[in-house]
């Protein structure tokens, strides 16, 4: 034990070597399975495409990449704006990494707010599920605020893009037991087409946005036009009931829903 | 501290259980104890952040300036807790996404600073790595126990097998709710207590 252990020169010392032994350790575990990270997130995405469409289910173990190249989705890159398919390339493309790019975002405007968010990308893709060359199911990722975090999702939508078939979120940072059930199949699954007990739709049929979160146990379950919200977890879902709203308005995905409707004559 | 290499690697176990004796790191023995893949993973990383901070601690413990050796042992528990997260990231990606707010928080767990300061600022190298494990073990102990009985009456499954069909599924089995709510876990611990006191009495406080 050397006599100094607590002269200013020591403190300094230790703390200075420990830092760096301790950032070097970390460095280098972060750096060295960075490509293995990335391979699991890749797969997730694709994971939740699938489930989103449920293809596969929520217990679905086996081979991801190849029930994906088998389902028939095509990834198609979209400018929100136009509405039109644009080139490039869709596989690059992670909605995450697009909303923090200054130069791949545009403002929201203030009247559009109800997502909580600020911004959004200017292309996004969305997946088309053509199993027999015919549109099954429309998957868009979907970006909203919850209470802590930005949540982040993907819906599906039946062709005549109104009806619900599923919903699901692949990331976000809410509470868990609370805003965390969000992406708990029980919640989640209302989304489904659930058979006898009926789908839930965003429009009516007039085609204007109608649908509503409610606080837990207020919904009028029979209606195809609400959902029951998750008891404790209010302003969870208050941020999923913005978020459908924007992203099935005319400033998201609107004009990119229309030119569908009207290129395959799909009702 | 003239414990057997032994009783320092067992005692945490029963004898002296950081949850249920020192009643430490409660928070996420109900967090995570929902089912039982998540609580594994856990004790598992626990196991591995403890023992290995433990043996840090103790190899530089004359070197350490008394002024900052708290820092020093968060800095060295932290970094431990961000290859954990990092590990599990590359290979137990669903897991990891079910419980990585809890294996960020393994920084807080009071039992991993505990032993650092209590322990393994005061021993060697060796004997600091099975008080480590032993702690980390009394404390996976508990939570397995937990999760064994969160995830049987509250999905009527032990790590993923049915066990009892649930009625939404055409079984029998009406699950318990409450299991898969973090309170319950708040009974099953006093039950775990209550039990060790039963067995080792020596444990109960005398009532003041």
């Amino acid at each position: 034990m050397s006599s100094n252990k607590e002269s200013t020169r020591n403190v300094l010392l230790v703390s200075t070597l420990l830092c760096v032994v301790c950032s070097v350790v970390v460095s280098a575990v972060a750096v060295g399975l960075r490509p293995q990270q990335e391979k699991n997130a890749a797969v997730d995405k694709k994971r939740n495409v699938l489930l989103a469409a449920a293809i596969i289910g929520d217990d679905f173990e086996g081979d991801l990449e190849s029930v994906f190249a088998a389902a028939g989705i095509k990834p198609v890159l979209v400018d929100l704006k136009s509405g039109d398919v644009v080139e490039g390339d869709p596989a690059g493309f992670d909605m995450g990494l697009a909303m923090n790019d200054p130069a791949a975002v545009i403002p929201v405007t203030p009247d559009q707010y109800m997502a909580g968010i600020t911004k959004r990308p200017k292309q996004v893709v969305v997946y088309l599920h053509e199993p027999k060359g015919e549109l099954e199911n429309i998957i868009l990722p979907v970006v909203g605020q919850g209470l802590w975090s930005t949540m982040y999702g993907y819906l599906c939508l039946a062709p005549d893009l109104k009806t619900t078939r599923g919903l699901v979120f692949y990331e976000h940072a809410e509470t868990p037991g609370l805003g965390g059930e969000v992406d708990n199949p029980r919640w989640r699954n209302q989304f489904r087409d659930r058979g006898d007990k009926g789908v839930k739709r965003l429009r009516d049929d007039q085609g204007s946005y109608d649908f509503k979160i409610t606080k837990s146990g207020m919904a009028d379950l029979s209606s195809p036009h609400q959902v029951d919200g998750i008891s404790g977890a209010t302003i969870t879902c208050r941020g999923v009931d913005g978020m459908l709203k924007y992203w099935m308005s005319d400033a998201a995905y609107g004009p990119f829903l229309k030119k569908l409707q009207k290129k395959g004559g799909l009702d | 501290m003239a414990d057997k290499p032994r009783d320092v690697l067992t005692k945490p176990i029963f004898q002296d259980n950081p949850i249920a004796l020192q009643i430490l790191g409660i928070c996420s023995a109900l967090a995570v104890t929902a089912s039982m893949s998540p609580t594994l993973v856990m004790c598992a990383s626990v196991v591995f952040v403890v023992t290995l901070s433990n043996v840090a601690v103790a190899l530089i413990r004359d070197r350490i300036p008394s002024s900052i050796r708290i820092i020093v042992q968060m800095t060295i528990i932290a970094s431990l807790v961000i290859v954990v997260e990092q590990v599990l990231k590359a290979f137990q990606y669903d897991v990891y996404k079910q419980i990585t707010v809890f294996v960020g928080l393994i920084i807080t767990n009071c039992i991993v600073m505990g032993r650092a300061e209590a322990f393994a600022m005061k021993n060697e190298a060796r004997l600091s790595a099975l008080d480590g494990l032993g702690n980390a073990l009394g404390y996976s102990v508990v939570l397995i126990f937990v999760a064994f009985w969160r995830e049987l009456f509250g999905a009527g499954k032990i790590l993923g097998l049915t066990i009892m069909k649930l009625d939404t599924e055409n079984g029998w089995y009406t699950p318990n709710i409450l299991m898969l709510m973090p309170p319950s876990a708040f009974f099953l611990i006093g039950l775990f207590i209550w039990l060790l006191r039963t067995w080792k009495p020596d444990q109960v406080e005398s009532g003041a």
